[in-house]
């Protein structure tokens, strides 16, 4: 697999690519030297928030409530904890009003904010902290009560202040979440032939998976046909074609190998990450494509795997539309095949060739502050220790990927890709 | 379904955007072209996203392209269409198709341009299109 065949040369002329390469600089020859995150970290603790609806419980509280829960996971306390990473979904500046509200002492923090991918782009910079010797335990939190609020969360327009750049070009044309992600899946379906009966086995797939969930906020097992003929919300996305809006929240614990074999958990190891931004590339906008298509490969490289290796993979699925070209993105088939890749149960655990969101994924179980890529990782976490539910467990599950795409798909937003293993 | 006429929100001006708001006024849509590289950009600004040079201008675009994408909000109140319509000039543009059969539109229909006024009086239209 070649990075060229990507665009990289098109759009990011100045990158070195280095092969499993993090940190890379160039000597004076021309030799390229490269650090890798590959066996440098570990997973050592998920935790998914049970709530879905959590009126009586504060945004802070939540991510307290994660941290703790992942923190037991892993069998450590907030005492082990000297690195924090967080998203804006935290309240307050930063990561400051939550390392004051949980009481933390780090010597490592990082708010770095790509919208719903951030938290797995988050697994890759705690692996790199902890690579460099910054810090040994990380926390990662998110949490969110966009339910509780009220919030319109996918047919409002999004203002992201007048000091962007883009805003007052946007929106008074009204962008919401659905309407700039169905105009993807518009252009895919001209460009490729994607049916809304392909797009619908997606969230097919998802219900089966739920249905053994008791915490999915979507249980019953949904058809083709209903997906189809479920409302139009914003053409061609059908009501089923969209995830759900949950409260609730997640953390993910990081360590060093040290850590992470002195505790009684089994081990999770982060293989390899890529992170890539795609814009409007000055307004040659192109909607059919996202980031996955760098950061995919980076995460790949960096491994030392290839999409035909894994054994399941957790796609952030904040529409049907977006599952699918980020499965083509990251290589798993063609460009434009993944219509056909999807269909006839080729996601659904047990039946197909390639098991996803087997929590149920956003589009039946949570999408916790509007932000899926944490609970991303917590799933393929649990395959990976085979404490997923029995029904939907993939059999020596020890090759995993998560995947997260944060802002509008096609145009302006964050993609991270993080590979593990069980060892 | 007919396009109802909707409330357009007045866009913000700034100092890099002034010049393109005092331009919608007088009904021109401007977009950036670069001198240093040739390419042309939307939306507008002080730096030229291809080359990086800031030797950048506005120049006026004849207002006619063809819908890039589109999709229709059904759950807003009323229903109405956004789109990217790619100009004639080169760069593709989110907008709003108006003037329209909201059931009949469609990737590769020809635009044009018409300005669409927007709630605060004196307020700077938004560059809308309509199908030829």
């Amino acid at each position: 697999m070649q990075l060229s065949e990507y665009g990289f040369s098109k759009h990011y002329p100045r990158l070195v690519i280095v092969p499993r390469g993090v940190v890379a600089y160039k000597k004076k020859k021309g030799v390229v030297k490269s650090m890798s995150i590959n066996g440098k970290a570990y997973i050592a603790g998920v935790y998914e928030h049970p709530t879905r609806k959590a009126v009586d419980k504060s945004l802070a509280q939540l991510h307290a409530e994660s941290a703790l829960g992942a923190l037991a996971d892993a069998g450590l306390t907030k005492d082990d904890v000297d690195g924090y990473f967080c998203a804006g979904d935290a309240p307050g500046l930063g990561p400051l009003s939550l390392v004051d509200y949980m009481g933390l002492n780090l010597k490592h923090m990082d708010a770095t904010e790509t919208g719903g991918s951030s938290y797995v782009l988050h697994v890759g910079h705690a692996a790199e902290a902890i690579a460099m010797g910054k810090c040994s335990v990380a926390l990662i939190t998110l949490a969110g009560r966009p339910r509780a609020e009220g919030m319109a969360t996918g047919t409002a327009p999004r203002n992201y202040g007048s000091s962007a750049p883009d805003v007052a070009f946007e929106f008074p044309f009204g962008p919401t979440v659905v309407n700039m992600y169905a105009m993807c899946a518009q252009r895919h379906m001209y460009e490729y032939g994607t049916t809304s009966e392909q797009l619908a086995w997606i969230k097919v797939a998802a219900s089966h998976h739920a249905q053994y969930n008791e915490h999915a906020m979507l249980r019953n097992v949904v058809t083709v046909d209903e997906v189809v003929n479920s409302p139009m919300i914003s053409d061609p996305l059908h009501r089923l074609d969209c995830c759900v809006i949950s409260d609730g929240g997640g953390a993910i614990i990081v360590t060093s190998p040290e850590v992470a074999k002195s505790l009684k958990r089994p081990l999770v190891k982060v293989l390899g990450a890529g992170e890539a931004p795609k814009h409007q590339m000055g307004g040659k906008i192109d909607l059919t494509y996202s980031g996955a298509r760098w950061s995919g490969p980076l995460a790949f490289e960096e491994a030392r795997v290839k999409p035909s290796d894994m054994k399941y993979a957790s796609i952030y699925d904040s529409f049907t539309i977006t599952v699918l070209m980020q499965l083509e993105d990251l290589g798993f088939c063609e460009k434009g095949e993944g219509g056909k890749f999807v269909s006839d149960g080729n996601l659904i655990s047990g039946t197909g060739k390639l098991p996803f969101n087997t929590d149920g994924g956003g589009l039946c179980n949570n999408h916790p502050a509007n932000r899926g890529g944490l609970t991303k990782v917590i799933e393929a976490v649990r395959q990976l220790r085979g404490e997923a539910h029995p029904k939907v467990q993939v059999p020596n599950c020890d090759l995993a990927l998560a995947h997260g795409t944060g802002g509008s798909l096609g145009t302006r937003h964050g993609s991270a890709t993080v590979i593990m293993e069980r060892e | 379904m007919t396009e109802q006429k909707r409330v357009f929100p007045t866009p913000i001006a700034d100092p890099d955007t002034e010049q393109f708001w005092s331009a919608a006024k007088d009904n021109k849509l401007m977009i950036g072209s670069c001198n240093s590289c040739g390419e042309k950009h939307y939306y507008p600004r002080g730096m030229c996203p291809h080359c990086g040079s800031s030797d950048v201008e506005l120049v006026q675009s004849l207002g006619k392209g063809v819908i890039y994408s589109w999709s229709v909000l059904r759950r807003a109140e009323p229903p109405f269409a956004i789109a990217y319509v790619t100009l004639d000039e080169g760069p593709t543009m989110m907008t709003n198709i108006i003037d329209c059969d909201l059931d009949n539109l469609k990737i590769g229909q020809k635009v044009e341009l018409k300005f669409s006024p927007t709630e605060e009086e004196n307020g700077a239209p938004v560059p809308t299109f309509k199908p030829v």
